[in-house]
């Protein structure tokens, strides 16, 4: 226990607080949304939805607010605070109550239900993903949702396992890791640097049998040859990069209209390695605005697309005695609890800071309320502001 | 099996004082809920490897519980007792496992969501159990030490932002022989008071020169082979069919000192602690910088140290995990630029650790960008958050830090 308030100023909660209001303001001169301004551009006729395409980024794995938004860490996320936070309504309170592992984490956005699945283990969730909803209330084909997941472990987050909805109906899944390591045919030496699987053990996750399935998507989906896939995979420095790369990919040949990114980079934080934790804030920053003009330049996307980014949840607290501040998202506390979301693009206000609570699995019920699907069995909410 | 089964036989595997310890105290466990009985078993299995700091706490902690009645143990444990256990985690072998029961305890919290209600229970009990303590009179008043930028010729980015508002940035420090200044005024304290495991010295590459007996000594270098024999073990342990994150960690948890070829003859409750930092702590076995900041804030948690000095040096360069595990390159690549950020972050959880432990009014600290005019001191005459440019050696601002 500290035992000097005087040499304690740092009340996680009253810091966090008094930090989320002024997050933004000062340095992006953005306006605070209190209560509402009527109806958003979001709730359009049902043509404009037909077109409407979502992206969702997860800005994973774990990134506190101090390292990012915060005003001690905005220097770490500068395209993210210049170029797309001015055209962004920004959701300054986002919680998740849920528990804080990356896979079941990412599950729980998904499913807009908290998930209680084995976090090391490839399971399904046992709710019914937005892919499901998205595709069965709105009669997509499969082609029209994507999940472009970081490490082997998420590799069943594409649908659940819930008998009404579940096999056939949710999204493919792109593994960009699996894809190279098929594509390299083994001799996946040269490639180590982008097929980390996991930071927060040494265990490679689950290793997946097969690789006829990811040269099928290679060669009919991304339209890609072995040989120009590897030779740009050289130029790539992190597994993030190499999402991103195919995310674009599937952009250009697929035009999804509901594609989910979960990015990694930043778990390296588990290494105890600040300098590297930061380093990937920084490139998960440079990212966010790669894949935006990626959008601004497609014209599939371009003008009827909605981004969002979040990140997965936080990081334990400097003060909480029972963890060890950045390096691991184990406490519970505040901090690892608690986090930040920006919609950007089409129907979003621009230039909003909206500070009342929201959670994380209220995401989805969002997101249907937007595109006219309906996740009966998400316990979350639909965020007013976008509505 | 519940906690009022227990017999004193179920202790037999127990090392010879912490079985003591337990069997003296039977009617007070059978007294405690599950929910919180086997975190207190995990702490006194271990007994005969704790630092003395350490074993007062668990003395006076068991003396303070036998103290009360029925009645107030019930309240007392009210709030653990609200927390379910899954009849599965009742049926383990708690007794015997405590530190995997409390793992697998932590997942039941968590995927049933009482996580919150047990940390509460553990705040609220942690300080009902500070206010019982005497006000504790340390010998000598808390000095932290630490060193950061080995290597770093230039750094032109603010360093110490952390630290700042809590102390006096001097700007006009005598770098010559600051490190030994230093060194030397952790063993004038040892000598001073020699009490074991009070004085340590960390470094985060190797130890040159004598050092005083009195101070605890570890560094990166000298765990070297400790660490090639822990990696190797990783390695065997990954290729296993069916191994999974659980099963590893309790393995890692289970090895000893002897496991990892370290000689049965040196300080057995050192070398547990060495293993401990190396098994337990995530990084420590690849990078140096995470290696120092996790000993240091264990030699603080664990021991309370009165005087601390770590020596950040640069850690290996990034490279994919599994070449870092697999520790194949005896000369890998350093990043010194990364490991003086890493370092200035954990100078900043050095004083937040050390501020934790009693005595923290009073304690004292001192950060120095090395081989720079740089410095940050902390200590209760000096000011807050200003900027000094007077002249002064390294001692000197030891003994500013102290006055």
């Amino acid at each position: 226990m500290m035992e000097d308030a005087a040499l304690n100023p740092f009340d996680p909660a009253l810091g966090l607080s008094r930090t989320r209001r002024d997050f933004l303001r000062d340095a992006a001169h953005l306006t605070v949304g209190g209560a509402f301004l009527g109806a958003s551009p979001l709730m359009r006729a049902e043509s404009a939805r037909k077109k409407r395409k979502i992206i969702v980024i997860t800005f994973g794995g774990g990134a506190r607010d101090q390292e990012t938004f915060a005003p001690e860490g905005q220097e770490n996320i500068p395209h993210l605070l210049s170029e797309l936070i001015p055209q962004s309504s920004f959701f300054t309170h986002v919680t998740n109550q849920g528990i804080l592992g990356h896979y079941v984490a990412t599950a729980s956005l998904t499913t807009g239900t908290y998930e209680t699945l084995n976090n090391f283990s490839a399971v399904p969730p046992e709710h019914p993903t937005i892919f499901e909803y998205f595709r069965k209330d709105l009669h997509r084909p499969a082609s029209d949702a994507w999940v472009v997941a970081p490490s082997n472990g998420f590799n069943r987050i594409g649908e659940s396992d819930c008998r009404s909805y579940g096999q056939g109906l949710g999204a493919a899944v792109i593994l960009p890791k699996h894809l190279l390591t098929a594509a390299s045919s083994g001799s996946s030496r040269d490639f180590d640097h982008l097929l980390r699987d996991n930071y927060e053990n040494p265990l490679y996750t689950p290793p997946l049998g097969g690789s006829e399935f990811e040269l099928r998507q290679l060669d009919q989906v991304l339209r890609l040859s072995v040989d120009d896939f590897t030779a740009h995979a050289r130029t790539l420095s992190s597994p993030d990069e190499l999402s991103v790369y195919i995310a674009k990919r599937l952009m250009q040949q697929e035009a999804p209209s509901l594609l989910w990114i979960t990015m990694h980079d930043i778990d390296i934080a588990h290494s105890g390695a600040y300098s590297l934790y930061i380093d990937g804030i920084r490139r998960t920053d440079r990212l966010c605005l790669e894949l935006w003009k990626a959008v601004e330049a497609n014209p599939e996307y371009a003008g009827n697309t909605t981004m969002f980014i979040l990140p997965d949840f936080g990081r334990d607290s400097d003060y909480d005695a029972g963890g060890n501040g950045f390096q691991h998202h184990r406490t519970g506390d505040i901090a690892s609890r608690t986090t930040w979301m920006i919609a950007l693009g089409a129907g979003v206000r621009q230039g909003m800071v909206f500070d009342s609570p929201m959670q994380s699995v209220d995401l989805v019920p969002s997101l249907g309320a937007i595109m006219g699907f309906h996740p009966v069995q998400s316990s979350g909410h639909p965020i007013q502001e976008l509505l | 099996m519940q906690p009022k089964d227990l017999q004193a036989v179920q202790f037999a595997a127990y090392p010879a004082q912490a079985r003591q310890t337990a069997v003296a105290h039977l009617d007070l466990f059978r007294q405690l809920p599950l929910s919180f009985l086997p975190s207190m078993l995990r702490e006194i299995s271990d007994y005969d490897f704790k630092f003395p700091a350490e074993r007062a706490f668990i003395d006076g902690e068991l003396a303070c519980l036998s103290r009360l009645s029925p009645a107030e143990i019930s309240d007392w444990f009210q709030a653990f007792s609200g927390i379910s256990i899954s009849p599965k985690l009742a049926e383990f072998d708690w007794v015997n496992q405590p530190a995997q029961f409390v793992e697998q305890q932590s997942a039941y919290l968590w995927s049933t969501h009482q996580l919150d209600n047990f940390r509460k229970a553990a705040t609220e009990y942690g300080e009902r159990l500070q206010a019982t303590r005497p006000p504790e009179h340390l010998p000598l008043r808390r000095l932290g030490i630490v060193v950061i930028g080995q290597d770093v010729a230039d750094y032109s980015a603010p360093l110490f932002r952390n630290l700042r508002p809590h102390g006096t940035t001097f700007t006009q420090v005598k770098a010559e022989n600051g490190l030994a200044q230093l060194l030397d005024s952790v063993q004038s304290r040892a000598r001073s008071v020699p009490e074991p495991y009070a004085h340590w010295y960390i470094d985060g590459g190797a130890i040159s020169g004598n050092i005083d007996p009195s101070v605890t000594c570890l560094s990166y270098h000298g765990l070297q082979p400790v660490r090639s024999a822990l990696l190797s073990f990783m390695q065997q342990q990954i290729q296993r069919p069916g191994m999974g994150p659980e099963e590893l960690r309790t393995r890692l948890a289970q090895m000893s000192p002897a496991d990892l070829g370290m000689d049965p003859a040196e300080d057995p409750v050192l070398s547990r602690f060495q293993v401990k930092l190396l098994t337990e702590g995530s990084g420590t076995q690849i990078f140096s910088t995470t290696f120092a900041q996790w000993a240091t804030r264990e030699a603080l948690r664990r021991a309370q140290a009165l005087t601390l000095m770590v020596n950040f040096a640069p850690r290996q360069r990034q490279l994919p995990m599994n070449e870092m595990l697999s520790n194949q390159n005896p000369n890998p690549s350093l990043d010194p630029l990364g490991s003086l950020i890493d370092a200035d972050m954990g100078a900043y959880y050095h004083w937040i650790n050390q501020q934790r432990l009693p005595g923290a009014q009073e304690s004292a600290f001192v950060a120095w960008f090395q081989g720079h005019a740089l410095a940050l001191v902390i200590g209760p005459t000096l000011p807050r958050g200003v900027q000094s440019s007077s002249t002064t050696s390294l001692a000197e601002l030891v003994q500013l830090a102290l006055a």
